[in-house]
């Protein structure tokens, strides 16, 4: 007789009396059930933790390396290489032609940075390629004018408040790339939680209303920067 | 210890736990919602510097003042110029659009040359050889007037350099595309004197009566009539559109009187008799056999005679008469639609003398007899005996349609060779299959064309050329305007592929020819050219970008001819059969000749001129029977046949068929090419004797349910 027709003959009382002898078994069962709980859930949330942005982000080095201190040393202020136009557009990342105001096609210093900027682009009179950190996607609309040019404190921001120190950096930390969205790292910021400490830590939608709702008491439309 | 499947449950619980937890969920519900806001290949445009820019739109004969706006130096709006004295800020949807032709998906990238019935690029130094080497093989052969050249827009120094170097080459075979300026230089030389053109001043006039003349589909310079039409309401003044259709113009008119298709000119003259019988015109100076004049026309124009002919009640006509005459400053305009194509000069000159009987000549708000005295001054061409010979020859016909008919009915060519500038005769003269053929019978077609158009295609060498935003040009202004500006179109960007100026192409031609028409070209570059051609008003030109050559009323009353009308020329006939009249419609939203319109301007063509890809034609209710409206019907003419959709429209005179002009093309750019039918293909011309007008106001046809 099997053991299965021997079940069904000794009924259901017999079964039941071997199912509650059965549950010290089945504990051992969980237990072994939360141990893998715990381990797939360290593996993954480290995962989800530390290797995450590791993959998401791709990272590309600076044509070469460029010393912030040294120019702002040398030029004088930010606005000297990152100026307004005359029409009160922002002029961003100076082109070559700025750069030759100041530079020829000698290196003035003796880095290996000047005589890669010497060779590879004044002499070729090709645009210098650099990667911005900072910069917004194309349905945004951000006017530097507007928040540096006002007339009240308001619009008198400095370029550290979104900016960073960038101008007390000596060398140029390689740009990282969302692979989904094109977007610069440092628009959601370097912690992946998205946690901040400074004003410049992010640049997202989300931290462009926490300033307004500071200074205006309202967040903005949707309109002011989505044209 | 067993793994079963609780197990299991408790690895993939962890999992979905520890990574709930983890920054991953939040951060990729983040990135692929910024994902779909930028969609990897939507285009962004560069940023950089902003900065704006003056020229010329050359487009039209309008010439507008432009402002182009540039970032990091590509042109990337178009915009009018303030202050311009043609246009003033205004613009149409053509110039708006002209950026879009520096990258037309048809545009020539390079010379060409035919092999078969393929192009194949060749370059500039291949492509000015062959054509010097076939050139000099004509003028060798010792017939150099079989060179000849078709060119569209009436001035400039670039038709004029192809003129110069026709006639150094000895050939005086130079034909101008059918253009309203050359209507009113033929109505002004007829009327008034050779030499001369007429001006319309509309800013100025307190009644416009119009003959059809479409001030707002085109007409002349577009947006200066524009300017004239919105500022009316303000200065009071009246506008009446006589015409057919409804047009846009006719809608926005004070009055809009209908009337039957090609007889605007029997109106005219009948308002004349009745400005005559009633002793309402002013005397002036009237020569040419006036009194017979004023015999013809009250004998055979009386207003009962008129009212059978026009379908304008006889009483109508001697009230709009009395208004015409009464009014302070009104002013008669000829010229149906844009006033180019399919006109005649019975009609101009029976309108224009509507003006001079009212005495409305050289008045301000009338009709100015201009001189437009070139302001350009070339020098001397040198000529040898071959150039002096041809310099002394008649030219082989009057008019291209002439000569389109004259190449087609002679066994042996009658001209050698062709250049063909500005102009795209295969697709914008009427008969299109009759043009075509007659480019067969040119050995050697040369085309200046930007685009790979009908014409060009029918070319055996196309020397491409560059657009008005890549090239420096002079452009007066024509068609009508009451002064006359010359403006400066200055090269925006530099030319996006490899095409040249006309002007340089046919220096280094007449360069490569050598002898005394490369003397009578002796100029590097066509910009050195222009700078000295231009002469007095160069400094103008070059600092402001335009020079008004003249404005306001002309001093004195010129004389009027009346030998033309007095002999009662015979009135045009629409050609072919039918019990209906297929009559061309102009519209502002497409261009009817070179260059084609561009996508964005099709795109903005009504549903009830362009379904999809099937042209709608109008039709009045009354005279549609059997046809359903938005139905398929078969249009058919002498000339051809076509499926069109049918739009029932009570704003057109019952009989009358309307379609619109401008598509219908057949090269090579999806977005403009293979919409609609050309209804040039549908009608033949109509020569009028004695000017050579192809005066096909319409074609008799008929329209049954497809």
């Amino acid at each position: 007789m099997s053991e299965i027709e021997n079940k069904t003959e000794n009924g259901s009382m017999d079964g039941a009396g071997e199912c509650a002898a059965g549950e010290p078994k089945d504990d051992k069962g969980l237990g072994l059930g939360v141990i893998f709980f715990l381990g797939a859930f360290l593996i993954c949330f480290l995962s989800g933790w530390l290797l995450f942005p590791k993959l998401l982000y791709s990272k590309h080095e600076q044509p070469f390396n460029f010393d912030h201190k040294l120019h702002t040393e040398e030029a004088g202020d930010c606005e000297s290489c990152h100026f307004f136009r005359e029409d009160g557009t922002f002029s961003g990342i100076p082109d070559l032609a700025s750069c030759m105001e100041c530079h020829t096609d000698e290196p003035m210093g003796d880095t290996e940075d000047e005589a890669i900027f010497a060779e590879e682009y004044v002499a070729k009179e090709k645009e210098v390629p650099w990667f911005v950190y900072s910069r917004q996607p194309d349905c945004v609309y951000f006017s530097h004018a507007a928040h540096m040019m006002g007339e009240n404190a308001k619009g008198k921001m400095d370029c550290k408040t979104c900016h960073g120190p960038i101008g007390e950096s000596t060398t140029s930390r390689p740009y990282e790339e969302n692979r989904l969205t094109g977007y610069s790292r440092d628009i959601w910021g370097k912690n992946i939680w998205g946690i901040k400490k400074n004003s410049w830590d992010r640049m997202k939608m989300d931290d462009c209303a926490d300033c307004h709702v500071e200074m205006d008491g309202h967040k903005g439309y949707c309109f002011q920067c989505h044209k | 210890m067993k793994i079963d499947r609780r197990s299991f449950l408790g690895l993939g619980l962890g999992a979905a736990a520890g990574i709930a937890v983890s920054p991953v969920g939040v951060k990729l519900t983040d990135d692929s919602s910024i994902w779909t806001q930028n969609w990897p290949w939507t285009p962004v445009p560069e940023d950089g510097e902003i900065s704006y820019e003056n020229s010329v739109c050359s487009l039209c004969p309008g010439s507008c003042g432009i402002s182009v706006r540039k970032i990091k130096n590509r042109p990337v709006k178009i915009e009018g110029l303030d202050e311009y004295p043609v246009n003033d800020g205004g613009i149409c949807l053509h110039g708006i659009a002209g950026l879009q032709y520096l990258y037309d998906p048809a545009r020539v990238k390079s010379p060409m040359r035919k092999n078969g019935d393929r192009f194949e690029p060749i370059s500039w130094d291949e492509a000015i050889s062959l054509v010097s080497g076939k050139l000099a093989d004509v003028r060798d052969s010792g017939a150099p007037h079989t060179l000849g050249l078709i060119s569209g827009g009436a001035g400039g120094s670039v038709t004029a350099l192809f003129k110069r170097f026709l006639d150094a080459f000895g050939s005086p075979n130079v034909y101008a595309m059918p253009s309203l300026e050359d209507n009113l230089s033929l109505t002004a030389a007829t009327l008034h004197g050779a030499g001369n053109t007429i001006g319309f001043d509309l800013e100025n006039a307190d009644l416009v009566l119009s003959f059809g003349a479409g001030l707002i589909e085109g007409w002349g310079s577009p947006m200066a009539c524009f300017k004239a039409n919105s500022a009316r309401r303000d200065r009071h003044a009246k506008l009446y559109q006589i015409e057919p259709r409804l047009s846009n113009t006719a809608a926005n008119a004070d009055r809009w009187i209908p009337i039957k298709p090609g007889t605007e000119a029997d109106l005219a003259l009948g308002l004349c008799a009745v400005l005559l019988k009633k002793n309402l015109f002013t005397p002036g100076e009237f020569f040419g056999g006036f009194n017979r004049f004023a015999a013809v026309v009250q004998k055979e124009y009386a207003p009962e005679k008129v009212e059978a002919v026009t379908g304008v009640k006889a009483a109508d006509i001697e009230k709009l008469a009395v208004a015409f005459a009464k009014a302070k400053m009104p002013v008669a305009v000829p010229g149906k639609g844009r006033g180019d194509h399919g006109q005649n000069l019975k009609e101009f000159a029976a309108v224009q003398t509507l003006n001079a009987l009212a005495g409305r000549l050289n008045k301000e708000g009338g009709a100015f007899v201009m001189n437009p005295d070139s302001y350009l001054a070339f020098p001397e061409a040198s000529m040898d005996d071959a150039a002096e010979a041809g310099a002394g020859q008649e030219k082989s016909v009057g008019s291209v349609n002439e000569l389109v008919d004259t190449l087609n009915a002679s066994a042996k060519p009658v001209l050698n060779a062709l250049f063909v500038y500005n102009a795209n005769p295969c697709y914008t003269l009427r008969d299109t299959k009759r043009v075509k053929e007659a480019f067969k019978k040119v050995p050697f077609v040369v085309s200046f064309s930007s685009f790979m158009d009908e014409t060009a295609m029918a070319s055996d060498v196309i020397l491409p050329a560059s657009t008005f935003l890549e090239r420096l040009e002079d452009v007066p202004t024509g068609g009508g305007l009451a002064k006359t500006v010359v403006g400066l179109t200055r090269p925006m960007v530099n030319p996006i592929f490899d095409t040249k100026n006309p002007g340089d192409a046919l220096i280094l031609l007449a360069q490569a020819m050598g002898g005394t028409i490369a003397e009578s070209c002796a100029w590097d570059t066509y910009d050195e050219c222009l700078e000295e051609v231009a002469g007095d008003i160069w400094d103008a030109l070059s600092e402001d970008g335009y020079a008004v050559v003249s404005e306001g009323a002309p001093m004195g009353t010129p004389g009027t001819d009346f030998s033309f009308l007095a002999s009662n020329p015979a009135s045009v006939q629409a050609g072919g059969n039918g019990d209906l009249l297929l009559v061309p419609i102009d519209n502002i939203r497409l261009a009817g000749t070179a260059p084609a319109s561009t996508p964005f301007a099709v795109k903005t063509v009504s549903d009830r001129v362009l379904s999809g890809t099937d042209i709608v034609v109008e039709i009045n209710p009354e005279t549609a029977k059997g046809l359903k409206d938005c139905g398929y019907a078969v249009l058919i003419t002498s000339q051809g046949k076509a499926r069109v959709k049918v739009n029932f429209n009570e704003g057109i005179m019952p009989g009358v068929i309307g379609m619109v002009k401008g598509l219908g093309h057949t090269f090579d750019n999806p977005y403009v090419a293979g919409k609609g039918v050309n209804v040039n293909d549908l009608i033949g011309p109509v020569i009028e004797p004695g000017s050579g007008m192809d005066a096909a106001f319409g074609i008799k046809a008929t329209l049954s349910k497809a």
